[in-house]
């Protein structure tokens, strides 16, 4: 089976190693990974704030690159929302891409989903100890619906303690670019969500949206918590001896 | 609109998150803008422990109440769960709306029928003249209101105080709320953001009473003032919640009672309502009170549900003497065959509030507007004004999608305020700053080399700048907020963020030396 990796700019950037976790765990399986060397970014921040000649552009470059994979898997829940859910909605008056947008939207799928859904795993044979907490982002849960396939592969990790948070419906208040339009709300979010994680007593927090954890890690560096934040893919190889 | 209303709040502990620092308030550009209100909400522990407390609540029991109805599905004992019922409400606003000229001629044409006086009214200045003449020929100088959110809209309390009218309103939150010189933070809560030991101050001042905390006492202290006021009126002036076309019943519902008292104890009701509360039938109108009333306080139905067809007959033992219902179009026609046209399915019920994680840090007076929250920013932009109001589909949403989850009307909210922000950009007022960026990157990056080299050159930039006294930077001092300038994305992002240290090499590259050198990892 061949996956091509849809990495996401930010994770690209700020988080190659959740990258290279997936990757690990994938080959590990017995996929065939590859990687198109022409992968850029989805054109969400784009599509969000309302520049959508802009987002079209790059959703036409995501197209062309990613045409003809059979599974793109991505370690952002957000993004794989963006191909799955917009993309045939952005090119909805443009029958040639509409088509190709919707035979991409059933092979893109986010990594734990995959794992969980398209392959049948939820033990990787990782164990790693600690109490962790995970942080069900927005697209993932609202757009996507996937909430169970990461807690399903968290829950078979030795020694992780998972606990529920008391909002975790709450958004984390990142938000794309609302987090630098409203920075000081967006930061008020971040503290009720890592108020959140800090009181159930969590000393990891993980997700599967890197620009989440990107918002938080921040925040929760600049107050000094004592939090690990981990992308779900990151935890899951290092548990399993994979980096 | 009168709707199911929820009691203020008592406070909790008080948080323990360091909370942006309030002197950034006027830092925030000089404009009454979202971001300066908002600021001025988040500098407010009492507002916030008030909201947040009051939303939880609410947002459990609606929670509740829609699992409930899933359950009692199951059982065949309703006609279908919450996805059904509100899929059954999206199909009778559109029909509704689709044809509401039709459905306000019959409206109209029944509630004349029943004896009642029908008016319409462009706008806040008809509204206004309408119900000043009504008061000023009848020699009216009391009028008891209902909790309406239309009146609010025309600001009418202004309108017949300037002509000797003196309004009381009867709604508990309402009159905390007048008295307190304010307007409604919540569209079913409007005192949502008071506490306890403020509600006593408040009505203490009022009566010149000290008055203790406790919710029966300062509940019987409004009672009995209200009581002699219903009395005294001249004139009731309520909302609707919903007009019935066939039978042109006017549809109002409460948790007080007071909707009763002001609709029948003076001589003449006035009911202001907005052309878009229009449902067909009575059969539609039981689903729309199952709807309200689970997703606004969690109830399988409000305490009271009026419903008013025409004024008082022969041989009736109560009601007004006259009728007059009075349509506002108050901007609502022009949104009429858009793409925001699905918000007028909207039945006020402000289950979309409760769940918005930014309503619940700022509480409503933030949106600057009669409406709060998603409906609010969504509403206010069509209603106020574009150019005033852009800025709150711009930055009052992070696009969490809660609000389009439990909206009882299945009203796409993200969807529309993503529509109002690329109208934003085709008009050309996108001024946070982003525009050249967010431009510069898709013309860039659909060059994948472009991309690379801007990958590499970016992370660069970043781990030199964390390394020295940079904003940010592991050396700089936290900094204070300040608005997004041109070239401050990254500034506003380190505005109470770090920014983790980039890798030392992009996955692209990582991935490029795996190919290179065996599959052994970094
Ligand atoms: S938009 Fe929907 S959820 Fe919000 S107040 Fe209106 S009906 Fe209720």
């Amino acid at each position: 089976m061949r996956v091509a990796l849809f990495i996401t700019c930010l994770n690209d950037i700020f988080m190659p190693r959740a990258g290279l976790g997936m990757v690990h765990i994938l080959e590990r399986l017995g996929i065939d990974v590859t990687f198109p060397d022409g992968h850029t970014c989805c054109g969400q921040p784009q599509w969000n704030s309302g520049y959508q000649a802009e987002a079209e552009a790059l959703g036409r470059h995501f197209l062309d690159v990613f045409e003809g994979a059979d599974y793109v898997v991505s370690p952002s829940g957000s993004c794989t929302a963006i191909v799955r859910h917009t993309y045939p909605e952005m090119f909805r008056d443009d029958p040639g891409r509409l088509a190709q947008a919707r035979a991409l939207a059933p092979r893109v799928y986010e990594f734990t989903e995959f794992l969980t859904e398209v392959l049948g795993t939820e033990d990787l044979g990782a164990s790693l100890k600690g109490r962790a907490a995970y942080h069900a982002s927005c697209h993932m849960t609202r757009m996507l619906g996937v909430t169970e396939p990461p807690l399903k592969l968290l829950r078979q990790v030795r020694g992780l303690d998972l606990v529920p948070l008391a909002h975790p419906e709450l958004c984390c208040g990142f938000g794309g670019t609302f987090a630098v339009k409203s920075p000081e709300l967006s930061v008020a979010m971040g503290d009720d969500k890592l108020e959140d994680v800090v009181s159930s007593g969590a000393k990891i927090l993980v997700g599967a949206d890197p620009s989440c954890l990107l918002h938080l890690q921040g925040r929760a560096q600049r107050r000094g918590l004592p939090l690990r934040v981990m992308h779900v893919a990151e935890l899951l190889a290092e548990g399993a001896g994979l980096l | 609109m009168t709707t199911p209303k929820r009691g203020p709040q008592t406070a909790t502990a008080p948080r323990t998150a360091a909370t942006p620092r309030p002197e950034a308030a006027s830092k925030a550009g000089s404009r009454a803008s979202f971001r300066r209100r908002a600021l001025a909400a988040l500098g407010d522990a009492q507002l916030r422990r008030a909201v947040r407390i009051s939303v939880d609540e609410a947002g459990a029991a609606r929670n509740q109440a829609v699992a409930q109805l899933v359950a009692l599905a199951r059982e065949g004992l309703v006609r279908g769960d919450f996805a059904a019922m509100r899929h059954r409400a999206r199909d009778i606003k559109a029909e509704t709306i689709g044809h509401l000229d039709l459905y306000l001629a019959q409206a109209a044409g029944a509630i004349r029928q029943r004896g009642g006086t029908v008016h319409f009214a462009a706008g806040a200045a008809e509204v206004g003249a309408i119900v000043r003449d009504i008061a000023l020929t009848r020699g009216v100088t009391l009028a008891v209101k209902g909790k309406s959110m239309a009146t609010e809209e025309v600001g009418l309390n202004a309108a017949l105080e300037s002509a000797g009218v003196q309004v009381v309103e009867t709604d508990l939150g309402e009159y905390i709320i007048q008295l307190a010189g304010e307007k409604p933070s919540h569209i079913v809560a409007p005192a949502i953001h008071k506490s306890r030991e403020e509600i006593a101050d408040l009505l203490g001042r009022a009566t010149g009473r000290s008055l203790p905390t406790d919710t029966p006492t300062l509940a019987g202290v409004a009672r009995r003032v209200l009581r002699e006021k219903f009395l005294q009126a001249g004139m009731g002036i309520s909302g609707a919640n919903f007009v019935v076309a066939e039978t042109g019943t006017v549809c109002l519902v409460t948790n007080e009672g007071n909707g009763r008292l002001t609709t029948s104890a003076p001589s003449v009701h006035v009911a202001v309502v907005g052309i878009e509360k229009l449902v067909p039938s009575l059969e539609d109108l039981a689903l729309f009170l199952s709807l309200l009333a689970r997703s606004s306080t969690g109830q399988k139905i409000s305490v009271y549900t009026h419903l008013i067809t025409g004024p008082r007959g022969p041989g009736e033992a109560d009601g007004p003497d006259e009728l007059h219902v009075i349509f506002l179009d108050g901007g609502r026609s022009s949104i009429l065959g858009t793409e925001f046209q699905d918000v007028l399915h909207c039945i006020r019920c402000g289950a979309c509030l409760d769940q918005c994680p930014v309503y619940r840090q700022l509480g409503g007076h933030a949106y600057g507007g009669v409406y709060s929250g998603p409906i609010g920013a969504v509403l206010t932009p069509l209603l106020g004004g574009f150019a005033e109001n852009a800025d709150l589909p711009a930055e009052a949403c992070s696009l969490c999608g809660a609000c389009g989850e439990v909206c009882p009307s299945a009203i796409p909210l993200p969807d529309l305020i993503l529509a109002h922000r690329r109208r934003m950009v085709r008009e050309g007022r996108d001024h946070s700053g982003l525009g050249l960026p967010l431009r510069l990157a898709a013309a860039a990056w659909t060059r994948p080399w472009v991309y690379r080299a801007s990958a590499r050159l970016g992370r660069a930039v970043l781990r030199i700048a964390r390394g020295t006294g940079f904003p940010g930077g592991a050396a700089a001092p936290a900094t204070p907020a300040g608005p997004v300038s041109p070239a401050g994305p990254l500034a506003a992002w380190l505005n109470g963020r770090d920014l983790p240290p980039p890798a030392s090499k992009t996955f692209h590259e990582l991935w490029r030396e795996r190919q290179q050198h065996g599959r052994d990892g970094q």
